[in-house]
């Protein structure tokens, strides 16, 4: 079983989590039609190392994740507002 | 025939017959250059010989032909899907099927089985009614049947799954079938390269040469080829290839994961599938019980694959078939299916002038193979998008107009 660090509650198995996708910045209100669809539908497909959402279900704690989605190695946790670890 | 045969028993020597001719350079410019010696790169390179005259074709591979989703997948076909433009497609590609064997002169194994996918709760019956009715109205042979009737089908079930989740009935499609994935591969490949086309297997484009919103050519590890046209279908590697030429796509890429057990003598006839189980299975030629489960649940963009998904499929598979417990698990596998936000492909032509998509293809392409490459080959060759694939173009996320395309879930194929 892997195993994934909350922040809070530290190594727990992955199946205790849920995965939020990845951290994409919301274009503002003067955006356009095509900024939205952008915003809404596009991904970067590519692999690399990315930040995403995780929520672990069982203490309802949404934290942020860096991590190689080629390896599937996550590299650090944190919670958001903190400062992200060296 | 006998005579032939004759002569071969009398040879001291039987040299294997290629599949195909394996040239050893790259051309300096080619008519068409497909990305990917998958089903559907291939089908696509043997329509565009074969229908349209285009003969200057070279399908180039990374790795090996069929090495990729085409030789990983479960190989079910059907074509019960729910929107009108999905079972148009999807009708097109299941009567492709019935005569591609003949077409190639090789046994493709085309097996027709009969699909049913289980409901264990009255919300499950009620969609299964449902989609039984949407499928009569588009001409579908679908009907929702009775527990007695999925028991008589497949004595071996057990129709209680445990005591947990009791089968209460099935949406039945009598098309269902299954077929051999390498064959379908080879058969296209061999078909077109006795038509002139070329595969390069162990070539993987690393760049593409665009200019004025135009293609001009494609960087490989074998060097460099000039081409106006490039067809893209390369599955779970899409996104890195688009990235090539700066277009943005909704698709995202989960592994899929399958596994098959040691052969048995034949026991089960139809293909089952069940949604709320995880779980669908079908038993091969070769007597394999072939099996899958659902998505990966995250992003992962190689083919590795996990203790838990066998676990977990194991325990499913033995709340519907408790017999056997004593069977062993003889291989696992994944491959990268390339998602999208609707269920339905991306195909057609794209912002860039010459670059074309056929992808998007997820966990259900296998069955799409043919047509696939009929309506691509047709949408190269004309530059004009082909009627059947216009609901698929990459512009409708634009255009907030999806497709709907729920009968593709992950489960169910
Ligand atoms: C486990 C699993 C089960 C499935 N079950 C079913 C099923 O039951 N029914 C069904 O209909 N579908 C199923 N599918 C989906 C189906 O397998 C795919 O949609 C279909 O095979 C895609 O075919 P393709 O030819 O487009 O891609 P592929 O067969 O993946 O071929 C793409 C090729 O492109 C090559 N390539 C990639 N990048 C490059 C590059 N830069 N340069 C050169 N070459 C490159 C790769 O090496 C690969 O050979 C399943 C998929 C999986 C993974």
């Amino acid at each position: 079983m892997k195993l994934l660090r909350c922040p809070v509650n530290g190594a727990r198995p992955v199946s205790e989590f849920v995965y939020g996708g990845e951290v994409r910045e919301m274009p503002g209100d003067a955006c356009t039609d095509a900024e939205w669809a952008d915003y809404v539908f596009n991904r970067s497909g590519i692999p690399g190392v990315k930040i995403e959402w995780w929520y672990h279900v069982a203490s309802g704690t949404w934290f942020l994740a860096k991590r190689d989605v080629a390896a599937d190695h996550v590299l650090q946790t944190w919670l958001p507002g903190e400062e992200v670890p060296e | 025939m006998a005579y032939q045969l004759l002569r071969f028993a009398l040879a001291s020597r039987h040299p294997e017959t290629r599949m195909f001719r394996t040239p050893d350079r790259l051309g300096e410019t080619y008519d068409v250059v497909v990305i990917g010696a998958g089903g559907h790169g291939l089908a696509a390179a043997y329509y565009l010989a074969r229908d349209h005259g285009v003969r200057k074709v070279a399908v180039l591979d990374r790795g090996y032909i069929g090495g990729g989703n085409t030789g990983r997948n479960t190989t079910i076909i059907r074509s019960n899907y729910l929107t009108p433009e999905g079972v148009a497609f999807y009708d097109q590609s299941v009567s492709l099927w019935q005569d591609l064997a003949q077409d190639f002169d090789l046994n493709l194994f085309y097996s027709t089985r009969g699909h049913y996918t289980l409901a264990h709760t009255d919300s499950a019956v009620r969609t299964m009614r449902w989609r039984a009715e949407v499928n009569k109205h588009l001409g579908v042979r679908s009907e929702l049947v009775g527990p007695e009737e999925v028991k008589r089908a497949c004595p071996r079930i057990d129709l209680d799954c445990g005591g947990h989740a009791p089968i209460l009935g099935a949406l039945f499609h009598a098309p269902g079938a299954i077929a051999r994935h390498d064959a379908v591969a080879w058969g296209y490949g061999r078909g077109a390269s006795q038509r002139g086309v070329e595969i390069h297997q162990q070539t993987e484009v690393t760049g593409i040469d665009v200019e004025a919103g135009r293609v001009k050519g494609v960087h490989t590890t074998r060097g460099y080829v000039s081409t106006r046209k490039v067809l893209c279908a390369v599955a779970g590697f899409t996104p890195r290839v688009t990235h090539m030429v700066g277009i943005r796509t909704p698709i995202y890429v989960h592994p899929l994961q399958a596994m098959v057990s040691e052969p048995m003598k034949p026991w089960l006839d139809p293909i089952l599938v069940s949604g709320s189980l995880h779980v669908y299975v079908s038993q091969s030629a070769r007597g394999e019980l072939v099996m899958g489960a659902s998505l990966d649940p995250y992003e992962v963009q190689s083919t590795r694959s996990t203790l838990d998904f066998t676990e977990g499929l194991a325990a499913h598979m033995l709340d519907m078939f408790p017999f056997l417990s004593h069977v062993r698990v003889n291989r696992q596998w994944a491959g990268m299916a390339d998602m999208t936000p609707d269920f339905a492909p991306v195909m057609g032509k794209t912002p860039v002038e010459g670059f074309y998509l056929d992808a998007g293809w997820g966990t259900w392409g296998f069955k799409a193979t043919p047509v696939c490459g009929k309506t691509m080959s047709y949408t190269v060759a004309t530059d004009r998008t082909h009627e059947l694939i216009r609901a698929f173009s990459l512009s409708r996320f634009e255009r907030y107009e999806l497709t709907g395309e729920k009968g593709a879930a992950s489960v169910g194929h």
